[in-house]
């Protein structure tokens, strides 16, 4: 593994970086190695909810557990370390969104917005005022430097890549960031955890958006968006009426399971209509997509138009050949090679070329492969 | 980190301890005596107790009126009190929260200079249903001095008791509570440079409060446990070295204050022309978020704090500041500086240094 140096990272030696430390384990191995390399670093945590009424236990501290972990880790490490209450920035920022997102039928990406409303912006700025030159994430992705100005690549572990979640980064902020963990696989860390005798070296991943504890994401949807749990029908796109549903806050595009309708076929959810509170499900061939149009787009670098690139329109999926065939100001229009299925409204479409990260947007409108079919993805 | 020595402005928070605080502490631990037991190291370490209970009494003029039950410190006092009412309770909107966070306290409006409001206090007693009335002699946070004495007369003529939160007020200026005409006191030694874990309640009338923690007949059946004979000596020590007035420190907060306005003529020293304890002062900067002023200045080697820390270290939005009407632009930019017995001029001049840094690099200076 190539070793962690100021120089490296393209740092003066010994220069102040601030490391957001979340609790986990890839923070904790990022301030441990920026440390080793000599630079002089500060851990700030964000407390961005109540834990106590996340969980719903009576009596738990505003303080969860990651907050005590990221605490122990700067204590081990022997860094200075802040707890900052972010609470009602992320309020607004990240859960608010969250809640509308679904209730408008649409996927959102908590983890995007918190990158790109609070951490990117509120903390880089604290960053800023301390008087560092830097602030370091746990991200898996590699910043590297251009020859117009720093670029975002791909982690060298393709299983571990956050790529997808950091599209959204500024260039001037992608200027300020430094992602030390993207030339590492996640073994890497781990070994480094335990090298480093991090008390977090053997913590599980958590797997859940931080919010949302065991991934019951509608009763939070439900409190905040009421609507979101409207009762209404579940239509198959050839028009039959299929069931009910409690409310299209519990159902993205794409989805398959827990649809709670009986049919001979296998079943997708293709499209969310917000105002009449319907669900549509379809066969996999009915949710096809080629094109998506995107808003709130962010470019890091040119977009060649008509030229093949890679675009991933799912975390959880791999990029897919497509072509950018128009881009303008933030809004731009990606048509797939292949039609898609799962592409929902909300999520963003992220423009790779080789390695490296041209930005990206959200998914304003699915178009679908086959007007013949349904036209109603959107 | 830096290797220079630090700066340590948070004695609000807590003191150093006092070298004639660890002396006493550890002489004492080495009577290690039951003071209950009857035999020669039972008395030797009963005496440690008395002797530092007559030292605490004198520091309150309480000598030879009512009497001193030593606790926890000043939380486990309050709550004693707290926990003998049998009526509605009454607390300034300032108070510590281990006054307000007890359930069902009613708060009282201040005025903007952060006193408590003497005719809202007077208006709510003429209900008839008060049995207690909590005010502090001086603020934590801001070091505003409430009208204690004014406000004892009010209370008594209704019938109720008052109970005074001197924690900080205590070794920086007199506390008397024949002057104050107050019916309990809590005071607790870490303030004044003793151990953590040792506090005081004064009682008028002892008869008056129940006991919060039964069993033992310790405390004269006021508090029950085996006495914390080392953190009550070193509160003797730590008390009796804090003879007030403070004028020291009071010399040097004026520095300070005067400082920051030469700095940035924008910066505001919270309640500036109330009456104030020496030893504290709220600075608000405005436009850098007192987290951030906070922060900078420990890796500066400075520390201040800023509002109230919870136990995760987040900072809280104050609600003193809030009761005090201060508009949230600048209640969110106050720090809290406070001075105590190990700080020195060179101290208030190395602050001065790292705080014009912060001043200096706000996106729109002031200057």
């Amino acid at each position: 593994m190539a070793r962690i140096t100021a120089e490296s990272l393209a740092l003066e030696p010994g220069a102040r970086v601030v490391v957001a430390m979340s609790g986990g384990v890839d923070s904790a191995v990022t301030a441990a190695l920026l440390h080793e390399a000599g630079l002089d670093v500060v851990g700030i945590t964000l407390q961005l909810y109540d834990h106590g009424a996340a969980t719903a236990k009576k009596g738990a501290c505003c303080a969860g557990q990651d907050i005590k972990d990221a605490r122990n880790v700067a204590d081990a490490i022997g860094i200075p370390h802040y707890v900052l209450d972010f609470e009602a920035r992320f309020k607004a920022a990240v859960i608010d969104d969250f809640a509308a997102s679904y209730a408008h039928g649409r996927t959102p990406i908590p983890c995007v917005r918190c990158n790109q409303k609070i951490k990117f912006t509120d903390l880089l700025e604290v960053a800023r005022d301390l008087g560092a030159a830097a602030l370091a994430t746990g991200h898996y992705a590699r910043r590297v430097g251009g020859a117009t100005g720093a670029e975002l690549w791909r982690a060298v572990d393709a299983g571990k890549d956050q790529s997808y979640f950091l599209f959204a980064t500024t260039p001037s902020q992608l200027d300020f960031v430094r992602f030390p963990l993207g030339g590492l696989d996640k073994e890497a860390t781990r070994r480094e955890a335990q090298r480093l005798a991090l008390p977090v070296a053997a913590k599980p991943e958590s797997q859940d958006i931080c919010f949302v504890p065991e991934g019951h994401y509608s009763r939070i949807v439900g409190k905040l968006e009421p609507k979101a749990m409207r009762k209404g029908a579940i239509l198959h796109v050839d028009g039959r009426k299929l069931g009910e549903h409690a409310g299209i806050g519990h159902y993205t595009v794409g989805q398959r399971r827990g649809l709670g309708v009986a049919a001979a076929e296998r079943l997708y959810v293709i499209g969310l209509d917000a105002e009449a509170a319907e669900v549509r499900v379809g066969p996999r061939r009915a949710g096809l997509v080629g094109t998506v149009e995107l808003e709130d787009a962010n470019r890091l670098g040119d977009w060649p138009l008509g030229r093949e690139l890679a675009i991933k329109h799912r975390y959880n999926e791999p990029a897919v050949p497509g072509v950018v065939e128009l881009a303008h100001g933030n809004t731009a229009t990606v048509a797939f090679k292949a039609s898609q299925s799962g592409v929902a409204p909300g999520q963003a479409a992220v423009v790779y070329d080789g390695e490296r990260v041209l930005g990206g947007g959200w998914i304003r409108r699915a178009v679908p492969a086959s007007s013949s079919l349904d036209s109603t993805a959107a | 980190m830096s290797t220079r020595q630090r700066v340590y402005l948070d004695h609000a928070a807590t003191s150093p301890l006092r070298p004639e605080a660890r002396a006493a502490v550890l002489d004492a631990l080495e009577r290690f005596g039951n003071p209950s037991s009857v035999h020669a190291e039972g008395r030797a370490a009963r005496a440690v107790v008395e002797r530092a209970r007559t030292v605490i009494a004198r520091a309150i003029g309480a000598e030879r009126l009512g009497e001193l039950v030593f606790t926890s410190g000043a939380t486990e006092a309050n709550a004693t009190i707290l926990a003998s009412s049998d009526g509605a309770v009454l607390a300034s909107a300032v108070e510590h929260p281990s006054i307000l966070a007890r359930p069902g306290v009613e708060t009282l409006p201040v005025d903007e200079a952060g006193r408590l409001a003497l005719d809202a206090l007077e208006a709510r007693l003429a209900r008839g249903d008060v049995s207690l009335v909590a005010l502090m002699l001086g603020n934590n946070e801001t070091g505003v001095i409430q009208p204690v004495a004014e406000a004892a007369a009010l209370v008594h003529a209704a019938g109720a008791r008052l109970h005074v939160d001197a924690v900080q007020a205590l070794g920086r200026i007199t506390v008397d509570v024949a002057a104050l005409g107050c019916d309990s006191l809590a005071a607790s030694a870490h303030k004044l440079g003793g151990p953590k874990g040792s506090g005081a309640l004064w009682l008028r009338d002892p008869e008056a409060v129940p006991p919060l923690l039964g069993g033992g007949g310790q405390e004269g059946r006021k508090r029950a446990g085996t006495e914390n004979t080392s953190g009550i000596a070193g509160f003797a020590a730590a008390a009796a070295a804090s003879e007030p007035p403070a004028d020291r420190l009071a010399a040097m907060r004026l520095e300070l204050e005067a400082g920051i306005r030469g700095i940035a003529a924008d910066a505001v020293v919270i309640a500036e022309g109330a009456p104030r304890l020496p030893h504290i002062a709220a600075v608000a900067l405005p436009g850098v978020p007192a987290a951030t002023q906070v922060m900078a200045l420990d890796l500066a080697g400075v520390a201040v704090s800023a509002g109230a820390a919870c136990s995760s270290g987040k900072v809280a939005r104050s609600h003193v500041l809030d009761a005090m009407g201060i508009p949230a632009a600048l209640a969110d930019g106050t720090i809290r500086v406070s001075l105590g017995w190990s700080t020195e001029i060179a101290d208030i001049a190395r602050f001065l240094d790292a705080w014009s840094e912060l001043a200096r690099r706000r996106p729109r200076a002031a200057a």
